[in-house]
């Protein structure tokens, strides 16, 4: 599903803020991304969301190669991916209902086509009651759950997440990581970027772990702790 | 309440459950903002005052014409007195040769006491014209259209009448030109400045009103809306903003410039009208100029919008 080879990235001409990742997302996985702040993890994220184009290497994204694609391919793509923004980016002017839909609208979808399917999954992550009220007045929890239904509700077959459960209480961080199991049970493959120990430790999962640019461990929580080598690629 | 970052009213807590029917769905890019209100604003008063100046350069250009149509429709034939025979007998023999002359509207020579009162201010009154060799004047007022062959009437009037000589006041005719070139050339380079601010503070406004929605072309964009899809929601929301800021400040001097043009209309014959009239025409732009400023309407909503297209272009370039 996503192939990353060597991949490095650089702003502008500042050092390399990550050096030589290869690793690969199957279908149907679930994994964590974790690492210190300031490890590179938003930027892994922006390159898997297509939001930057590395520096160097070889990306490949549903079969294409991401640096011979054009804008517009780009955003094809994209609709196959969905992303939980840590700092949710709601549309404040849209209610709840309207900034879920938005995927379908951008699509150019009539609403009777979508809407059930929209106020169904409202209710399943427990905003039946607040379809039309403005992202201003929801709170941290209703804002996430918001955000994490507008990015599923296209049915991605790849959902990153930034930091999902930073701005929850723990019940709540639970409850939203059973979402996501959820939906990785559904089909959806999943990423979600950490730093949150006591969320991966609720789910066994593979863990890429990012440090100072680099892909240095790469295990199950499981497993025994074992330092290794950048340009780790255990699917192969 | 509303602020830049936040382009709605925070005071409403949720929307009242809507229809869902076609065209109830909130707009994409937030329809009543701060920003959106700033923008409406500069541009009526940009507007505004681009179509002032265009309406006075047009009157300006019509006035000129007018001037110039005025001089150039009559010519004066001077009989001047040669010692060979009677003064009045070579005026009216000219007078006859004018009005047998194609396209000559209206012969009419001056009769003495006529001449007499056009020396008056610089002779005095009380004069007899038959104590000095004065020239008799025969003024001729031209059919509208194509000039006569004045080259040809005044061949035959040196011929036929002794002393005769025709002045088609083109000395005069060309300063007045002249004149009123420049004054339009000035009217017309002042409109070019002003089309010119109007341009650029359209644009740097519609740039402003943009960059309060960044956010919300950045989740369109990531949400895998195309970059053709986000622009053009931005530009329809933007051309709709340019047409009612230009409708209310080229509307307002489209008004204005009927008001005047009535009011002209309305006091002609009071000696105020007609010596304001013979300064500026009518005070009436004519269907040309609300053409003109409609036109100017459109020129500042499309610039609006094109603005907004290239700085969500310039977003996503960024993004």
């Amino acid at each position: 599903m996503v192939r990353f080879e060597n991949v490095g990235l650089r702003y502008g001409l500042g050092p390399e803020v990550l050096r030589d990742l290869s690793f690969r997302i199957e279908p149907r996985s679930f994994q964590f991304l974790t690492g210190p702040s300031g490890a590179g993890k938003t930027s892994l994220l922006r390159l898997l969301f297509l939001s930057i184009r590395p520096t160097r290497g070889l990306i490949t994204l549903f079969g294409h190669d991401v640096a011979r694609l054009s804008k517009d391919a780009f955003a094809t793509l994209r609709r196959r991916i969905g992303v939980v923004f840590q700092d949710f980016r709601l549309l404040d002017h849209m209610t709840t209902y309207e900034n879920v839909a938005l995927p379908f609208r951008v699509m150019g979808r009539d609403e009777d086509s979508y809407r059930n399917e929209v106020i169904e999954l409202l209710q399943w992550v427990g905003l039946g009651d607040r379809i039309w009220a403005l992202p201003p007045v929801l709170s941290g929890g209703e804002k996430q759950r918001a955000a994490i239904a507008r990015a599923v509700i296209a049915r991605p077959q790849l959902l990153l997440a930034d930091e999902p459960t930073g701005n929850v209480d723990p019940e709540l961080a639970q409850r939203l990581l059973r979402l996501f199991i959820e939906l990785h049970k559904s089909g959806t493959s999943i990423v979600i970027a950490t730093h949150d120990v006591s969320l991966m430790d609720q789910f066994d999962a593979p863990r890429l772990v990012l440090q100072e640019g680099r892909l240095h461990h790469y295990h199950y929580a499981s497993d025994d702790y074992v330092p290794s080598t950048e340009d780790d690629d255990v699917y192969d | 309440m509303a602020d830049q970052r936040n382009p709605i009213d925070l005071s409403i807590s949720a929307r009242a459950p809507r229809e869902f029917a076609p065209g109830n769905a909130t707009p994409i890019v937030p329809s009543d903002s701060i920003g959106g209100r700033a923008l409406v604003a500069v541009i009526a008063i940009m507007t505004f005052l681009a179509s002032l100046t265009t309406g006075a350069v047009m009157m300006m250009h019509a006035s000129a014409a007018d001037w110039q149509s005025e001089i150039a429709r009559e010519v004066t034939i001077q009989v001047r007195p040669t010692g060979k025979g009677d003064i009045e007998v070579e005026t009216q023999k000219a007078a006859e040769i004018a009005r047998g002359f194609p396209r000559i509207a209206e012969v009419r020579p001056y009769t003495k006491a006529e001449s007499a009162s056009l020396l008056e201010p610089w002779l005095g009154s009380g004069l007899s014209l038959d104590d000095l060799p004065v020239p008799r004047v025969i003024v001729l007022k031209l059919v509208p259209g194509p000039a006569p062959d004045l080259a040809g009437l005044r061949k035959l009037l040196s011929e036929r009448v002794a002393g005769a000589s025709l002045d088609d006041h083109r000395g005069f005719v060309d300063k007045m030109r002249a004149m009123a070139n420049s004054a339009v050339a000035a009217g017309l380079l002042i409109l070019v400045l002003m089309l010119a601010a109007t341009v650029l503070s359209v644009t740097f406004a519609t740039r402003g009103a943009m960059a309060a929605n960044r956010p919300i072309v950045e989740v369109l964009h990531l949400i895998g809306a195309k970059d053709g899809f986000i622009a053009g929601e931005f530009q329809r929301h933007f051309l709709w903003l340019g047409i009612k800021g230009g409708a209310i400040g080229g509307g307002g001097a489209m008004a204005l410039f009927a008001i005047a043009g009535f009011a002209g209309s309305w006091l002609t014959g009071t000696a105020g009208g007609d010596q304001f009239a013979s300064l500026f025409g009518s005070f009436s732009i004519g269907w040309e100029g609300y053409v003109a400023l409609a036109a100017q309407i459109l020129l500042i909503a499309a610039v609006t919008a094109g603005a907004s297209r290239h700085t969500v272009n310039q977003t996503l370039e960024s993004v």
